[in-house]
């Protein structure tokens, strides 16, 4: 066994607060092939999508700010791929990621990146605001955690309409200290409201280390004292985020009420495109990137089951011409029509 | 002899309701026991005993309404004094009697109004429903949702715990989900805990999604001054909510109007801050069609005159009207418009008005700083410049935190002869 290897076991753990319980080692999900491959394309399009998007800003296509997901695909895209359709997705301005996720189409995104008619918000949004009410993604949300009662007002209306879907509410390791947050624990454990808190621990709030900003042991935990369960989960690897991500779906789709997971992963780029990432070392990120990325590691299992070096290559030229025709798509839509400006203020 | 009165068990009680008598004549009580459950504007009381001795008469009967704070509704005492007893039971009747014949017109106050609002629309649409705070068992921390939760059950009636930012922000995505809340902040001044729900939530995201989702929610509550709580719980926030592209903001004054602006307001796709006022709750007011819906950005003339336009909302346009009885004693006669939107504004009603009258005077209770009156008078001076006779006058509460003594009160807040004042001012006719 090589170093990677150990590294990826020891990865895999999910670890839970439960003692007793047996600890999951490596395990596909009875995944069979085809849909080892969906996953590998999804992460795939978001890293490259992400890393188009970058490209532009510093060619001055994008403007604002622009918070790239690179790192953390595993986390969005293991719980999409377990969740139902019709369950509803919220989550903060670090959001391309999840948009692709829920199917929305990258040329629209990419197009309100460039601040074009063509974008999602017909260029009235930007990357930290948009959303698509046929994919069930509301947002895209600029201010940190106010996502999170909104996404519990999400499991509201599910819940009044009886549908049997879940609110998929999603925030970083730096919402989980605001106040609203607990607001929102204790009124969806209060009344047992179907909602999954996606705690996405990129270890950075800004650029401040969760270390630094955070008390106590575990964010999986912070939702104890109201009596929702959290676990703690490998946010790199996607299985355990797909286990993590049904037991938790399962359980609030039961009636039983919130569920926290803390999915433990990582940013390899700043905070923002304007962010230097000073507050870390190379070597860090480099580690990370070397020992638990988490499409390397799929990859390897893709390569274990015996999908060809050209069928891999194949799959990668197609996620590369899909973002290039993204790309020029936001490029070659016009500026918003001026009349724009006055309109979607009320209905 | 002790003469038991009708307490002030509220702020902002002006009249109450025997709703129980636990004694009866003859009955020997002491100190503590119990006397009555009286309905206050807010809540039922349970009036207690001060001194001990016999009960020797009870003045008023169980569920006569509207008896006044100060009244005697008991005697209690060592002997029967019988003379002084009748006496002040003919009193007694001799109001209530009054009462009556003034009641005989249909009228309904404007806490009715607003729960009929209510009650109306969701019987139409089950997609409504209310949250806030006590709204549901308690009844309404001031009864404005009596009965709702009998009608609709806890599903669509629901408390929530004392966490406005919380419940603000699950309103907006329960309305970003398919339903029409109804948010009701138990005063506006706990609104400001919620306040970045309300403006980057509520308000922008149909904006910034390009049309996609709209937010269609109400969030109301009682508004401004109330009656000596001082300056946390005493603020006017229309000027807050106006200022913020994207809410539409309704401050009414009358009952029909509250009613039908807020039928309206659960109607609009848009979030609408609908601003009550505590004080105003009680009043009654004749009502015309019970089932008119008033549209929102519709001001209304509630009193035609030549001489001078008064713009007021919400309280003052009471004090307004009642200024404007006294410059008629001075043979001044002044148009008053009751605006009932904040936003948008019917500016088109003023400028018409302006252009009859040539002197305008803008009255609000808030703050005069970037207040609403700042903002009609640059209005009336871009679109009616010409057509003034006088300077804009404006007649606001003081740049100051609303003090708690009783006259510091009174003198921070603008009362009816400010407007007298202000009129004969710009009339140049200084008293």
């Amino acid at each position: 066994m090589n170093n990677l290897e150990i590294n990826r076991k020891k990865n895999l753990k999910i670890k839970r607060k439960k003692p007793g319980r047996p600890v999951k080692g490596f395990n596909n999900n009875f995944l069979n092939k085809d849909e080892l491959i969906e996953l590998y394309k999804q992460m795939l399009l978001i890293r490259r999508f992400e890393e188009k998007a970058g490209q532009l800003y510093g060619m001055g296509s994008i403007g604002g700010f622009c918070h790239l997901y690179i790192g953390q695909e595993a986390v969005v895209v293991g719980m999409q791929s377990v969740s139902l359709n019709g369950d509803s997705v919220i989550t903060s301005y670090r959001d391309h990621g999840h948009m692709l996720a829920c199917g929305m189409d990258p040329k629209g995104v990419m197009a309100e990146l460039t601040g074009r008619e063509g974008g999602y918000s017909k260029g009235k949004g930007g990357s930290m605001h948009m959303f698509s009410k046929e994919k069930n993604f509301f947002g895209g949300h600029g201010i940190v955690g106010a996502q999170v009662p909104i996404g519990v007002g999400l499991a509201f209306s599910h819940n009044y309409k009886k549908d049997g879907f879940v609110s998929m509410t999603y925030l970083g390791d730096g919402a989980v200290n605001q106040g609203q947050v607990y607001e929102s624990f204790n009124m969806s454990a209060l009344w047992k409201l179907p909602v999954v808190f996606v705690i996405e621990n990129n270890k950075y709030g800004m650029g401040t280390s969760v270390t630094r900003a955070s008390a106590g042991r575990s964010l999986a935990e912070r939702g104890k004292a109201y009596g929702i369960p959290g676990i703690e989960v490998d946010g790199m690897n996607i299985f355990s985020v797909r286990e993590a991500g049904k037991e938790a779906l399962d359980y609030s789709r039961n009636g039983k009420g919130p569920f926290i997971l803390e999915m433990k992963t990582y940013r390899y780029r700043g905070h923002s495109m304007s962010d230097p990432a000073k507050y870390r070392t190379r070597s860090e990120v480099d580690a990370v990137r070397q020992q638990k990325d988490c499409i390397e590691n799929l990859k390897e299992v893709l390569q274990e089951q015996k999908i060809t070096e050209d069928n891999l290559k194949r799959i990668d030229s197609e996620i590369k011409s899909k973002v290039s025709a993204a790309s020029d798509y936001a490029l070659d839509s016009s500026l918003p029509n001026q009349e724009e400006l006055l309109t979607d203020i009320y209905i | 002899m002790s003469n038991i009165k009708m307490p002030a068990l509220s702020p902002t009680m002006t009249s109450g309701t025997i709703s129980k008598w636990l004694i009866s004549e003859g009955d020997i009580v002491t100190s503590g026991d119990i006397l009555a459950e009286i309905e206050t504007d807010k809540a039922t009381m349970e009036l207690e005993a001060i001194d001990d001795g016999k009960v020797n008469k009870i003045l008023v009967k169980e569920g006569e309404p509207n008896i006044s704070v100060g009244t005697l509704i008991a005697v209690i005492g060592e002997e029967n004094n019988s003379e002084k007893i009748s006496h002040v039971v003919n009193q007694v009747h001799s109001e209530i009697k009054e009462e009556e014949s003034n009641s005989n017109k249909i009228t309904i106050s404007v806490r009715e109004a607003l729960r009929d609002a209510m009650a109306e629309e969701m019987r139409l649409d089950e997609d409504i429903f209310i949250m806030g705070e006590e709204v549901a068992e308690y009844q309404g921390a001031y009864k404005v949702t009596q009965g709702l939760l009998e009608e609709f059950g806890e599903k669509r009636v629901i408390d929530t715990p004392i966490t406005e930012q919380g419940f603000a922000g699950l309103g907006v995505g329960a309305a970003f989900g398919g339903l029409k809340p109804i948010i009701e902040f138990m005063t506006f001044n706990f609104s400001m805990q919620a306040i970045d729900q309300i403006i980057n939530s509520a308000a922008k995201t149909l904006y910034m999604s390009g049309g996609q989702m709209g937010c269609p929610i109400v969030f109301r509550g009682p508004n401004g001054a109330a009656s000596r709580v001082a300056a946390q719980h005493s603020q006017c926030f229309a000027s807050w909510y106006a200022h913020c592209p994207g809410l539409k903001v309704v401050a009414p004054w009358s009952a029909s109007d509250a009613k039908g602006l807020l039928k309206a307001s659960i109607r609009d796709p848009n979030p609408v801050i609908y601003l009550e006022n505590e004080l105003l709750y009680g009043e009654k007011f004749e009502i015309n069609n019970e089932s008119e819906i008033i549209p929102i950005g519709v001001g209304n003339i509630v009193s035609e005159g030549n001489d001078a336009t008064i713009v007021a909302f919400s309280i003052m346009v009471g004090k307004a009207l009642n200024a404007s009885k006294k410059l008629l004693e001075n043979d001044v006669s002044v148009e008053v418009i009751d605006l009932r939107t904040i936003k948008p504004l019917d500016i088109d009603l003023i400028i018409k008005s302006v252009k009859k009258t040539n002197r305008l005077i803008v009255c609000e209770e808030g703050f005069p700083f970037s207040g609403i009156s700042s903002e009609i008078i640059a209005q009336v001076q871009e679109n009616a410049f010409d057509w003034l006779d006088a300077p804009i006058k404006r007649v606001t509460g003081l740049d100051v935190p609303l003090p708690y003594a009783e006259n510091l009160e009174k003198l921070a807040l603008p009362q009816e002869n400010d407007i007298v004042n202000a009129v004969l001012n710009v009339l140049n006719k200084v008293n």
